[in-house]
């Protein structure tokens, strides 16, 4: 096929376009019957493209109103992007005079229009993995999708690997069962590893089934780093010091997006460009924790070319292409080479064209990082990670899903389910257990037959037992799982976000906090909401959200490494670094190609170890497992760790001497199992997948207002589980999970060997200038073992020697005391941060807050 | 483990890192809020939570009763999730139970989540329970009378500051007049002693006592403040 058929031809004609070759390789491919994947950069008509054989057919052959009309079925990650999708389709729809209905259906759709387009589907549906999946729990799921022709997933590089991309794979697989003959087109940005991709897509879970289209990038990308004017900070990650040379190059662009990495960082640099901002420039914050309505509005005046800039996090990672943003400034470290080009691509929409970005490192470490990412870029590397199973817990959401869409039999769901890429290994075992465990709980010492949630019928069928299961479902269908949050409002005004409760149990009335932009202060709590009003007076506190704390992967250690080992190299390095470096090497030393350093110093009343592995996140994860565990064993108190790309860091209440000892390839025969089921990482894990399992509910019917009186400590369930029942295919799922964010033990073992003999401890009074920039990262793991105890017994006793026995209570106290005493010589520099009684800092959370390290 | 002594009322008390009271005058061994088959009835409503709690509960309960070897067994209330929980004991857990209430008086206090009695089950059902100086409730009261009370009821816990940041644990609240209990069961989550609910009991300040592994914790409260919650 050289063109297109009328009236496309004429269309494109008058818009003086001419179709490009992979909008005619998908056409070939749908004429075909075959499925495809079409990895192009952002503005290459990627969606018209997905979208062009379903309107050529339906112009063919059109389509009578009522069951059987649905088409095709679009499936984006972002609700925002399905409303912008579908309202781009309207206009050479409307302009052909096409017969086309084109309609949305979100979270966001109301009641009336959801009930309408049950029994008047539309030709074309744009909706999100979430809602499609609800659509399949219905009853009535098989006439609708019955006449599906075509399934168009946006975005996918974004969806597969991640609980969406399994709940969304999922639901492909059973759209397979109920329109065998329907197409899948995937829609991906550049990635480093379409083969996943492919086999995520394919009706078979066999790559070789999906056509690949792949369209190599126009113009490189002209990336640049820009520093601050005056000091180039040593730590902190927040950026704030180069503000000054963003606004300038905000006022020389037609329209900016500043991305940063958190939220806080959001708002702090929102913040510090208001207070620079002379002209009036329209400058907008954007982040996933606003109002819906707030964020909506932003992205409105963007694409009415009624703002400047805007100050965005991962929530504009994706969606909606506006043509006119000529200039990118990434603020902080660029987390992976992939994201950033991603990012970058989301300027000058044009092929052809370059897009021009600009790199903003926060602190000394991050010009490092950002070199080694240009260099990255230009050597054409991408990065991501590798391809993991489809997670147990998504899967049971799904087998309760399809009981509540018609009885099934155990065997053709199993055979259903792994026909889908992410599932294609799954054992018949796992499957069984899901299943039972979504029936009655399947646990196998007690059981909860009488609540059983499924029943089978004489034939093998799985039925769901009443309504009341399924409505519980459907409240809860989803894999997005966050920290309990609490809106808020400004007394007597709207609503303006949310932040995460652990948060505001830290405020007192009256603390200040910057939030949507604004300074507020904190005024009360009622129910589910925090009440504030506008200003407040103090240094204002910013809300940091564990979501954000997702630790990322830059895969830019090999790089990092062989620029620090190789001093000539510096030169390419600005002055500062260089300095920074130099007294990195007079303060402590450099990390040497062959050995490992590692540094100790007290700080902040614990003492930290750092080794310089530049092994990469997963492995030094592992590594902070197996040296805490003999930190423990040595007496040492370990209480936390933090693994980043480049260093392992440990911090505990004693000393750690003989460092050698803590690295020595015996740690491997620890009886690790115990420690790491004890882990901070293990018991996030089983929050998430009991969560998404169903085991704890986000919403129950007739809770709908006091959600947290039928909440349930995930922790306190875990460790009862893990106790009278460790084989339990929950508690399975969340050591499959937590492997995938482990390196395996044997790879560990190369690395001690070769650290073997070569073990250069530092011991040191502070920080030294290159871990500065390791301690402020994100993702701190604590430890659970006998150092809480030992801190414990040091503040009982502390407490006891300030107040001299001296109570509040004085003339009680004789009554109740008669004292515990305390064994002595285990105060290790004792520096006691709080006053006795002083209110509580939050709970663990709250210690390892990021930013306040 | 190493127990507390504080005394109330002339009387001495053990407080138990477990969670637990003992009055050694009276062989007599107080048990706050054990939530038996609290898993169950989530299971009823819908969510299989593992079924082990009752037998983790009475597990720890063994431990305690083999420890101090009481002639009674003060139970302060919400032993029971809810009014039927009793019904649905499992076999085993059932009889566990009935073994370990063997040849001591157990008193079960009447909780907000167990109204009722429990059935089949020995000891009486009271609403409070006087002995000596001591009064033995589900709930503190506002209006305490003469001698000392023992309650349970708010799941009370704290967090210490150390020199590495805030450390969370249940705990015990105390002052001259009261005692409030952790709660004993599984499943039973915490409310910071902070909380209005809690604090305004103890106008003049407290002491709390944190669990340890070994031991307690023990640190000031101060009175109740303006940091009271709208």
């Amino acid at each position: 096929m050289r063109t297109l058929p009328e009236p496309f031809a004429a269309w494109f004609a008058r818009r003086g376009w001419t179709p490009r070759p992979h909008q005619l390789e998908l056409l070939r491919a749908a004429e075909a019957g075959d499925s495809a994947l079409l990895i192009a950069p952002t503005g290459g008509g990627k969606t018209l493209a997905g979208f062009l054989p379903s309107l050529i057919d339906l112009a063919r052959h059109p389509r009578a109103e009522g069951m059987g009309a649905l088409h095709t079925l679009y499936v984006s990650p972002l609700k925002a992007l399905a409303v912008d999708i579908a309202r781009n389709l309207t206009i050479p729809v409307e302009e052909m005079g096409l017969p086309i209905r084109i309609e949305t259906r979100t979270g966001d759709t109301p009641q009336n229009r959801r009930a309408r387009q049950r029994e008047m589907p539309p030709n074309l549906l744009l909706t999100t993995p979430e809602s499609l999946a609800l659509l399949l729990s219905q009853p009535e799921a098989g006439r609708f999708f019955g006449g599906l022709g075509a399934v168009v997933v946006d975005e996918i590089h974004a969806l597969a690997g991640s609980k969406r991309g399994d709940q969304l794979c999922l639901a492909l697989s059973r759209l397979a069962s109920l329109a065998p003959a329907a197409r899948r087109i995937g829609l991906s940005a550049t990635v480093a590893h379409p083969e996943p991709l492919r086999a995520f897509l394919s009706s078979s879970g066999n790559p070789a089934d999906v056509r690949l289209v792949q369209v190599r990038g126009g113009a490189a990308p002209e990336l640049s780093v820009m520093l601050p004017a005056g000091h180039l900070p040593w730590g902190g990650h927040m950026g704030l010091a180069s503000m000054p040379e963003v606004y300038r190059r905000i006022q020389g662009a037609r329209v900016t997006i500043v991305f940063v990495n958190t939220r806080a960082q959001a708002e702090l640099c929102f913040q510090a460009l208001w207070r620079l901002n002379d002209d009036n420039l329209p400058i907008a914050l954007h982040h996933g924790s606003l109002t819906v309505e707030q964020r909506r509005k932003v992205e409105a005046a963007m694409s009415a070319g009624r703002l400047r800039a805007v100050v965005a996090t991962a929530s504009l990672d994706l969606g909606i292409d506006w043509g006119d943003v000529d200039q990118v400034i990434q603020v902080g470290a660029p987390k992976g080479v992939s994201r950033l080009l991603q990012r970058v691509g989301r300027a000058n929409h044009r092929m052809d064209e370059p897009s021009r970005a600009m790199l903003v490192p926060a602190n000394r470490f991050e010009v490092i990082e950002c070199a080694a990412a240009l260099e990255a870029v230009r050597a054409e590397e991408l990065d991501g990670d590798p391809p993991r199973p489809g997670g147990l817990d998504v899967l049971a959401q799904h087998v309760l899903a399809m009981a509540c869409h018609a009885p099934f039999h155990p065997d053709d769901l199993y055979a259903e389910v792994t026909r889908c890429g992410a599932y294609a290994a799954l054992s018949r075992r796992d499957f069984d257990d899901v299943l039972r465990f979504v029936e009655d709980g399947g646990y196998a010492l007690r059981s909860y037959d009488r609540f059983r949630k499924l029943f089978r019928d004489a034939e093998g069928l799985v039925h769901v037992r009443d309504t009341r299961v399924a409505r519980q479902l459907r409240m809860n269908l989803g894999t997005i799982v966050e920290s309990p949050l609490l809106k808020v409002r400004l007394r007597g005004g709207p609503v303006l976000g949310e932040v995460e409760e652990w948060f505001v149990s830290t405020l007192l009335p009256g603390d200040s906090f910057l939030f949507a932009g604004q300074t507020l202060r904190f005024e009360a709590l009622d129910a589910m909401t925090c009440l504030v009003s506008r200003g407040g007076e103090g240094d204002p506190r910013v809300p940091t959200y564990s979501g954000a704390r997702l630790p990322l992967s830059t895969w830019l250690a090999a790089r990092v490494r062989a620029i620090l080992h190789e001093p000539r190299a510096w030169g390419e390095l600005p002055p500062p670094v260089q300095d920074w470096l130099r007294l990195q090497r007079h303060r402590s030393a450099l990390p040497e190609p062959d050995g490992l350093l590692v540094e100790t110093f007290p700080r902040g009343g614990r003492w930290f170890l750092v080794a310089y592995c530049f092994e990469g996140r997963l492995a030094h994860q592992t590594l902070g497992m197996l040296v805490t565990k003999r930190m423990e064993r040595a007496g040492f108190g370990p209480l936390g760790y933090l693994a980043t790309d480049y260093v392992l860091a440990t911090w505990s209440a004693f000393e750690p001497t003989e460092v050698a000892r803590l690295f020595e390839e015996d740690i491997l025969g620890e009886e690790l199992e115990e420690w790491m089921a004890e882990s901070s990482m293990l018991r996030r894990t089983f929050r998430n997948i009991a969560t998404i399992a169903g085991l704890i509910e986000k919403n129950h019917p007739g809770h709908e207002k006091r959600p947290r009186q039928m909440t349930m400590n995930a922790d306190l369930i875990y460790d009862v589980l893990r106790k009278h029942e460790p084989d339990h295919v929950l508690l399975r799922a969340t050591r499959q999970e937590a492997a995938g964010g482990l390196t395996d033990v044997a790879r560990i073992g190369l690395i001690l060997a070769r650290a073997r003999g070569r073990i250069r401890h530092m011991r040191l009074s502070r920080v030294s200038p290159l871990a500065v920039p390791a301690l402020i990262e994100e993702g701190r793991e604590w430890v659970a073992g006998g150092a809480e105890d030992a801190l414990l017994a040091e503040a009982a006793a502390l407490v006891e020697e300030v107040t001299g026995g001296e109570e509040i209570f004085a003339e009680t106290l004789a009554d109740v005391t008669e004292g515990i005493r305390v064994r002595a010589g285990v105060v290790d520099r004792p520096r006691h941060a709080g006053k006795p009684g002083a209110r509580p800092r939050g709970e663990r959370r709250a210690r390892f807050a990021p930013g306040r390290a | 483990m190493t127990a507390a002594p504080i005394h109330l009322a002339g009387e001495r008390l053990m407080l138990d890192p477990a969670g637990i009271l003992f009055w050694p005058a009276g062989r007599l061994l107080a048990v706050g809020d054990l939530h038996l088959e609290k898993g169950s009835h989530f299971a009823a409503a819908g969510r299989f939570l593992p079924p082990y709690d009752t037998r983790e509960t009475l597990l720890r309960l063994q431990a305690a009763l083999r420890r101090w070897r009481p002639a009674r067994l003060v139970l302060l209330g919400d032993s029971f999730h809810d009014a039927r929980g009793a019904k649905r004991l499992a076999v085993g857990d059932a009889a566990l139970l009935r073994h370990l209430l063997e040849g001591i008086e157990p008193v079960w206090v009447l909780g907000n989540h167990d109204p009722l009695p429990p059935d089949a089950l020995p000891g009486q059902p009271v609403a409070e329970w006087q002995e000596g100086p001591l009064t033995f409730r589900h709930q503190a009261s506002t209006a305490p009378g003469q001698g000392a009370e023992i309650s349970g009821h708010f799941h009370p816990k704290a967090t210490m500051p150390t020199r590495a940041g805030g450390i969370t644990r249940p705990c015990f609240v105390a002052d001259a007049r009261r005692v409030i209990l952790p709660a004993f069961g599984a499943y039973a989550g915490g409310l910071d002693a902070g909380d209005p609910a809690i604090a305004t009991l103890f106008p003049r300040g407290a002491r709390l006592f944190l669990l340890g592994r070994e031991r307690l914790f023990s640190m000031p409260a101060a009175p109740a403040r303006r940091r009271l919650r709208a």
